[in-house]
């Protein structure tokens, strides 16, 4: 007897439901299991990471105040993946959008410059869709992989911004704390609610999902895109241009990253300083992969990973959780939802037959 | 001991984990796969073999749970990929971050706990060399066995028909399973493999190179690997040549005092991955050229 996997003609819609909640309830009852037996109260740590975001008001919106990057970075990371084009880089994207949003309030410091908000907005896109760009060419140019491409300017992205903090952009009253002055006023995005952290930015989002939702399931530039990454041949033999969708891809994703970095210093941080790096890039790979690579799968997994990270905080205090439960939870959660996810591209067939 | 000195004596030391990781990945590629895990396998490795060296006082232990750690959270990667056929890149990631997390986890208890290093011995003869002697042909038996391995991986991969075998299961998969190779097997046994370096690569820089547990102190050398098997080509001694250049790179600041000259640390870290993505462009074009 042996288990063989059949590819299916089309994605069983139930299993493209029920993976990512399958996935989620596999990954809670084997953190029950790892927490029980690192001593941690188990139920309590789950209560935490699952339901605390919920109870109150504040941590609600701290939920909202994390999806935004998540959101927006995951939304521009999945048409690339549909497309076979895989940016692994959009934390660098991420680093080098917010230097650029940032280099108008550190010149600027007293907000006088006309539209500082705009200009730092797109600075921050054109920064990182530049900075995927290069990855773009290189692959088109010289076939160089754009995985390890994206993934090595991240690692130099960093490097930059710790040239800059520690050097030239350095608060000269900031107790030599690698760190930019704090942004004027002007250089700050509009608040959604009063007195909470959620900013505007979560709108971006939310248009760049809708702009995703539409070009890729409506419009024929998402087919091209999505037929390059299901049969290279088949786009090759339709004469979809090649270069021209790695581009895309590559720019788009970069554009959504640099947004996001631009938003994260006009938004919760306020400056530039180094912990603006915080795995937002990483995150939302799992981000992208978990919603099923579709942008309004997205906008869930987007928000269950913002859950997870508000409630990881809060079960850090409460249950004594680690914080890094919340990266073994991340990592379980991807890992069962591409097992479960084999069971929506095939079938198990039992082959009883006897094989040569 | 001038910078030098210590330089020479220190670089070997830094280089090592980086040529473990480094020699696994590079056994893992040439099957024709990509584990981005690297960082997460490190991390478990060195969080389990400071556990296992702290309970148990021996080193030996230590290096072997974290070879079986690292191999074993490869065989996640292995099942994905291998058998579910589920996407390469994501499976890496979900490792890697599964990798890290777990480390932090079990590691938690542990931090701010001290452990004895292993002593440093001097190779006969070539260890009474002024200056570099001392420096340079005294360390660990890890290092000794280490350049020992890396031998006979080379030999292995150059000289054997398994090295031919693997060869052929990464350059053309469809010749490889008509001849009849199980093609699945032995990639599995290739990401085992890969797994228990990134091991061993932890458990050495957590045991050895600095003995101590804390959460990040893998610090990016998971990645540093990666690149490293790029830049080297996928060839075993040009992965231990280049171990070396960027284990001397990542002593950044302390490289810098050594050369006498004031290059901004970053410009030193970010070096290797520089060189790499221009490794990359570089073995295109002379693929171009060849063809």
């Amino acid at each position: 007897m042996k288990l063989r996997l059949i590819r299916r003609d089309a994605a069983s819609r139930l299993a493209m439901f029920g993976a990512p909640v399958l996935a989620l309830i596999l990954t809670c009852m084997t953190s029950l299991v790892l927490f029980a037996l690192l001593g941690v109260p188990a139920g309590k740590a789950l209560h935490s990471l699952l339901l605390k975001p919920f109870l109150s008001w504040y941590s609600f919106t701290e939920v909202l105040l994390k999806m935004a990057p998540l959101l927006l970075i995951a939304q521009g990371l999945a048409i690339g993946f549909r497309a076979n084009v895989f940016n692994i880089g959009a934390e660098g994207q991420f680093v080098i959008g917010a230097l650029c949003a940032s280099a108008f309030p550190v010149y600027f410091p007293e907000g006088n410059f006309p539209l500082m908000l705009p200009a730092m907005i797109i600075a921050g896109g054109v920064g990182g869709t530049i900075y995927a760009g290069i990855a773009a060419g290189l692959r088109i140019r010289f076939g160089a992989s754009e995985i390890l491409v994206t993934l090595m300017l991240t690692f130099i992205a960093i490097q930059v911004l710790n040239y800059f903090l520690l050097g030239p952009w350095k608060d000269p009253r900031g107790f030599n704390f690698p760190q930019t002055v704090m942004f004027p006023e002007n250089a700050l995005l509009p608040l959604l609610f009063e007195n909470v952290r959620p900013n505007i930015s979560l709108i971006f989002a939310l248009l760049a999902s809708l702009f995703a939702y539409l070009m890729m399931e409506h419009h024929f530039r998402g087919y091209q895109l999505r037929t390059s990454g299901l049969s290279p041949k088949a786009a090759l033999y339709a004469g979809f241009n090649a270069p021209k969708m790695i581009l895309l891809s590559l720019a788009l994703s970069g554009l959504a990253a640099g947004i996001a970095g631009a938003s994260e210093v006009a938004g919760p941080l306020g400056q530039l300083q180094r912990s603006v790096a915080t795995g937002y890039g990483y995150a939302a790979i799992i981000v992208a992969y978990v919603g099923g690579l579709r942008p309004l799968g997205i906008i869930a997994s987007s928000f269950l990973i913002s859950v997870l990270y508000i409630g990881g905080d809060s079960a850090t205090v409460s249950a004594g959780l680690p914080v890094a439960a919340v990266e073994v939870f991340q990592g379980m959660l991807l890992a069962f939802y591409l097992l479960t996810f084999t069971f929506i591209r095939f079938r198990v067939q039992i082959d009883r037959s006897v094989s040569a | 001991m001038s910078a030098l000195e210590f330089l020479l004596a220190g670089t070997l030391a830094a280089a090592l984990p980086l040529l473990l990781a480094a020699l696994g990945e590079m056994v893992v590629e040439k099957t024709g796969l990509l584990n981005l895990g690297l960082e997460g396998m490190m991390a478990l490795g060195a969080a389990i073999a400071f556990i296992c060296v702290y309970h148990s006082g021996s080193h030996s232990f230590g290096f072997l749970a974290a070879s079986l750690a690292g191999a074993t959270l490869a065989m996640l990667f292995a099942f994905l990929v291998i058998f579910l056929k589920a996407n390469e890149v994501a499976s890496g990631l979900a490792v890697g971050v599964l990798g890290l997390g777990l480390s932090a986890l079990f590691g938690k208890n542990y931090e701010s706990l001290t452990i004895s290093g292993l002593s440093e011995f001097g190779l006969p003869a070539l260890s009474k060399i002024p200056v570099i002697g001392p420096a340079l042909f005294t360390q660990d038996i890890v290092v000794w066995l280490a350049i020992t391995g890396t031998m006979v991986l080379w030999y292995i991969l150059n000289k054997t028909k398994l090295g031919l075998i693997i060869a052929a299961v990464g350059e053309n998969v469809e010749a490889a399973r008509a001849i009849g190779y199980p093609v699945g097997g032995i990639r599995c046994a290739a990401v085992a493999f890969g797994g228990g370096m990134c091991g061993l690569a932890g458990a050495y820089a957590s045991t050895v190179y600095t003995p101590l547990w804390a959460d990040g102190m893998i610090a990016g050398r998971g990645w540093i690997a990666l690149a490293l098997v790029v830049f080297g080509t996928w060839q075993t001694g040009r992965v231990a040549f280049g171990a070396v250049l960027f284990g001397v790179l990542s002593l950044g600041e302390l490289t810098a005092q050594a050369i006498g000259v004031a290059i901004p640390s970053q410009v030193l870290s970010s070096l290797p991955y520089f060189v790499t993505i221009l490794m990359l462009v570089a073995i295109s074009r002379h693929r171009r050229h060849s063809s």
